[in-house]
């Protein structure tokens, strides 16, 4: 019941003698949780369908393309010219190893944040004190990001030399529309934490509001690596 | 349902159960783990022409989808209205997929 | 209460609320937001109801010249596009916004602001979806838009581009108000007020709000898929390239059919309050009305495809589908059964949202009957494409949707504006509107099982649809002269209605326990629930005796200003009782306005005007950020 009484709280304002509490913001809920947080657990819900309907899109289209390049297998074209199996496994390994790294780096900065205030024991060495910089976890975070859209940009532009454009076929059209959903919202998540780098800089995160917003925007980080993790499994590894 | 409103309740004490920094550097180590195992499965194609290749390869990677999920986000941690909020979402969407595909036939009994 | 000063005019429009334009356009409230979704959503209706009325004008007779066969294919398309998203979901959300937070004890929605952008996207998003239809250029793919017949290959015209845009905006609204709604019902409901207290409009519309969020993704796709093949060549849809033709009709039910129920359960949570309220008794099996809800919410993603029955999706497909179609119909019969359990032995007043309430069951029902012998695939596909499907969508949501909005509007209106809608006047137009709807889409059973196909603009005579024809075109004009007693009555009601007090029905939830219209800040002392019917325990204990009570999960708090539920029959302003306000903002405006902007701009992507498409785009995107960003960093309150 303790949430209960949170949220009494929350709405005693309507007696007079506390309205000057307004302006701290305190924002006490029914449940005790965010609402923020609340808002984008349910957005995460949301975007399982939206990716769900993509990939579910890919599938069905997959070995349809009455054309090539195809993502696993050779085609020779009617005039005789050759394209190989589009899909680079290696590269597309390292650029997903780099986002599973971010979301590892995520998960520290907002532990970071988290911690900031609590002492750090003299003896501590050198990982327990870079655990303790929230914006070099953030600008690691931002970084691994932005290394992982290089990888998409520079598959994306090889593509298009190889002969495959979101209007060749329909594995063309599937596969940049999927990943290239992805990668915008990773694009977002990129200048979301950048944000917060910003934020960290300028006046530091700290205290249980700062904590929340690193916190909603490390659940949207994780999800989007995790709708890449079934990417490159269902898409890349799957023949 | 009736519970719900207090899930909440439990959020308070969950911090201390977070894992710690090197607990999350083993997961990171879990996750690249696994990933090599897929990827190095992928170039042997004795294992690329059994039928358990897609399935195993399914089940690995839901599993890293599971660790990320649970550890990462907390989910394992955190109030129990977000597990139902993303696992409903997770269920509908996933018996859609299954759905289509058995619609246009790209999986059968 | 009784520490500050001294009351106001109880029952009128405290006249120290600001009412200028600037007002309305920067408010955040969400009685006003949901004022204008109704007012708005409203002027949709009659938009549709002209379509509608324009179409039953040229099937009159066999073979009529009334309009275009072109301009036919527009008025189809664009009254069912209107009536499902810019009339009905609206006049829902218009509820969910003004009912939600006062049913459950809280001062506004969880983002104040964000519900204003919701409203302000789908004002915006209506206009550039209905405005072609004067320039004869509207969207003319029927309201479920089938690609590839709306690929470039077969609509080349710019018509189905507003389409496809247009609802990817009004897509936009929906999901934040439904993140929105949720985080609300979650998080801001009063000390004592569980889940299993909610008053049913709220349970039904939390139902709805999940469907939102999962359903729009799928069609957020489909239009996206359309919107590449449309503007950059993209093959989706493209059979020549090995495209299959029943991509987009799936992915366009996997968002359909949960549509229906984001239609029609709102509806079921109005009549859900206004019958107890009329029979003077508690709902009856409000528990099981809550599991159906969900039910229905959860049943509803897997019967997308008894909507195909005629492409040949294979004997197992059609027979899964029509199981599960058949299931969906016993958690919908077991509401119709509660509520007539719950008139059962009870009080009647024959009021009119009653007697829109008790109509609603009638015809739902006969809506439902028909469904379910659709539900069948043989039989289904004698009836596909013809006027029985029909008759059979229209007693559902003319019969159901409309029915229960009309009901919700009677019953509510003294709330809103603190005056009665005229009773007379409610009587003749709930009677013309039975029967005006009886008489038109009664006989579009007839002339649908006597083979006539839907979506033809003539007919030839001697094959037996004429009378039919004929009685359905009649019944419209009797549904447009109901409409227009309505309208006089809605709008004139609000300076000659008698006055109303705080709770003129004698009804039982918390939004009836503050002064019509509510304050600002709906409730000067935030109560302390105990009971699902918090007003018949103050004032009517012998009646909700049955009901479950218990003290103990609001006792913690009574140290802490939250009171037990009373009625607050005081005026003051916000500033007097020092409860923080969240400022008037136009930035959500703002930002919607960056967002049309920006997403009209892909309308001359088809003209070689690359420039222009750049610069529109690129400009309404710079608007989006900015307002964003000028949102973001401002202060709520
Ligand atoms: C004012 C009373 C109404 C009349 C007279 C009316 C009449 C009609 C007629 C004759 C059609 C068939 C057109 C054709 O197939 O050629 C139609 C289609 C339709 N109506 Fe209504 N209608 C009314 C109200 C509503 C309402 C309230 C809704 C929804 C909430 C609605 C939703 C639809 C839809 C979705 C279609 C299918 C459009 C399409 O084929 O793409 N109608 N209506
Ligand atoms: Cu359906």
């Amino acid at each position: 019941m303790t949430a209960q009484t949170a949220a009494a709280h929350a709405q005693g304002h309507a007696h007079g003698h506390d309205a000057h509490d307004a302006h701290e913001h305190h924002h006490y809920t029914t449940t005790g949780l965010d609402n923020r947080k609340v808002a984008v657990w349910t957005f995460i819900g949301s975007e399982c369908m939206l990716f769900a309907s993509l990939i579910s899109t890919y599938l069905i289209y997959k070995g349809k393309s009455v054309i090539g390049p195809f993502p696993h297998t050779e085609w020779t074209d009617p005039a005789g010219k050759v394209y190989k199996a589009i899909l680079d496994i290696p590269v597309t390994s390292a650029s997903t190893f780099v986002l599973l790294m971010s979301s590892f780096a995520m998960v520290l900065a907002l532990q970071a944040v988290q911690l900031k205030g609590k002492p750090l024991a003299p003896t501590a060495g050198w990982w327990e004190r870079l655990q303790r910089s929230s914006q070099f976890w953030l600008l690691a975070t931002a970084l691994l990001g932005t290394v992982f859209l290089g990888f998409q940009s520079y598959e994306f532009t090889s593509f298009v030399h190889e002969g495959l454009t979101i209007k060749t076929n329909l594995f063309g059209s599937t596969f940049f529309t999927l990943t290239g959903f992805h990668g915008a919202h990773v694009t977002v998540g990129v200048l979301w934490l950048m944000s917060l780098l910003w934020i960290d800089r300028s006046r530091g995160l700290a205290g249980k509001n700062d904590e929340l917003l690193v916190d909603i925007c490390a659940l949207y980080w994780h999800f989007v690596d995790v709708v890449w993790i079934a990417i490159f499994t269902l898409i890349y590894l799957i023949k | 349902m009736s519970h719900d409103s207090h899930a909440g309740a439990h959020a308070a004490h969950a911090e201390h159960h977070h894992p710690t920094g090197n607990q999350y550097a083993v997961i990171a180590l879990i996750l690249t783990v696994i990933t090599v195992v897929e990827v190095w499965a992928y170039y042997i194609p004795a294992l690329v022409a059994s039928p358990m290749f897609n399935p195993a390869l399914i089940v690995m990677s839901a599993a890293k989808f599971a660790i990320v999920v649970l550890f990462y986000m907390h989910l394992k941690f955190d109030s129990r209205l977000f597990r139902v909020i993303f696992t409903g979402s997770l269920i509908v969407a996933m018996c859609t997929i299954v759905a289509l595909l058995f619609l246009f036939h790209k999986l059968s009994l | 209460m009784a520490t500050i000063a001294a009351p106001t005019h109880a029952g009128t429009a405290a006249a120290s609320e600001n009412t200028g334009i600037w007002s309305w356009i920067s408010t955040v409230d969400h009685k006003r937001i949901g004022t204008m979704y109704l007012w708005t959503a409203l002027f949709f209706f009659l938009v549709g109801g002209l379509e509608a009325t324009l179409i039953r004008t040229q099937l009159m007779r066999p073979n009529m010249g009334f309009v275009s066969a072109e301009t036919y294919n527009q008025l189809f398309t664009m009254h069912g596009t209107t009536m499902v998203f810019l009339a009905v979901m609206p006049l829902s959300a218009a509820f969910f916004n003004y009912l939600i937070p006062l049913q459950i004890g809280a001062r506004d929605v969880a983002f104040p602001r964000l519900n204003a952008f919701s409203y302000w996207v789908y004002l915006l998003g209506g206009i550039f979806i209905t405005v072609p239809i004067l320039f004869q250029i509207a969207p003319d793919g029927g309201w479920f838009g089938y690609a590839p017949l709306t690929t470039t290959q077969f609509s080349a015209g710019p018509n189905i581009d507003f389409w496809v845009i247009g609802l990817q905006i009004l897509g936009v609204s929906s999901l934040a108000a439904a993140f929105n709604f949720i985080t609300t019902i979650i998080n801001m409901r009063a000390p004592g007020m569980t889940l299993m207290r909610l008053p049913m409009f709220t349970w039904m519309s939390f139902v709805v709000q999940f469907l939102l969020v999962l359903a729009f993704p799928p069609i957020t796709v489909a239009l996206v898929f359309l919107l590449f093949d449309r503007f950059f060549g993209t093959t989706f849809y493209a059979i020549a390239a090995g495209a299959d033709p029943l991509l987009w009709q799936h992915l366009f039910w996997v968002f359909g059919h949960p549509e229906v129920y984001i239609l029609i359960l709102p509806a079921f949570g109005l009549v859900s309050e206004v019958l107890p309220t009329f029979s003077k008794k508690p709902l009856f099996g409000y528990n099981v009305m809550v599991y159906s809800g969900i039910m229905i919410g959860f049943l509803g993603f897997g019967v997308w495809a008894h909507h195909m029955f005629a492409v040949g999706m294979g004997a197992i497909a059609d027979s899964i589908f029509s199981t599960m179609t058949m299931l969906i119909a016993i958690p919908t019969g077991v509401k119709i059964f509660n509520w007539i359990a719950t008139m059962w032995a009870g009080e009647i007043r024959f009021t009119v949202p009653m007697k829109f309430a008790i109509a609603l069951i009638a015809m739902f029902t006969i809506g439902g009957i028909s469904g379910v012998m659709h539900s069948s695939a043989p039989a289904d596909l004698q009836q596909t494409d013809t006027y029985f499907v029909v008759a059979h969508f229209h007693y559902v949501l003319f019969g159901g949707s409309i029915m229960g909005i009309f009901a919700g509007i009677y019953h509510y209106y003294p709330k809103m504006t603190g005056r009665f809608m005229h009773e007379g006047l409610g009587n003749v137009h709930f009677w013309l509107n039975l029967i005006g709807m009886n008489l038109t889409f009664f006989p579009m059973h007839f002339s649908g099982l006597l083979g006539m196909p839907r979506r033809v603009y003539q007919y030839d005579a001697g094959q037996g649809w004429d009378t039919f024809n004929l009685m359905s075109t009649y019944g419209t004009y009797l549904l447009v002269v109901a409409t227009a007693v309505f309208a006089w009555n809605f709008i004139r009601s609000r300076s000659t209605g008698a006055v109303a007090g705080n709770d003129p029905w004698g009804a039982a939830t918390l939004e009836w326990s503050i002064p019509s219209p509510p304050p600002e800040y709906n409730f000067a002392q935030i109560p302390e629930v105990t009971s699902r019917y918090p007003l018949w325990d103050l004032k009517d204990p012998a009646k909700t005796a049955g009901i479950e009570h218990s003290h103990a999960d609001a006792m913690t708090i009574t140290d802490a200003h939250a009171v037990p539920v009373h009625e607050e029959t005081e005026r003051h302003t916000a500033r007097e009782l020092g409860i923080p306000m969240p400022f008037p903002t136009a930035k959500p405006l703002f930002t919607a306005v960056g967002m049309v902007v920006m997403f009209s701009g892909l309308t001359f992507l088809r003209y070689d005007m690359f420039a222009v498409a750049m610069t529109v785009t690129i400009g309404g995107a710079a608007m989006l950020i900015g307002g964003l960003y000028a949102w973001l960093t401002a202060p709520l309150e």
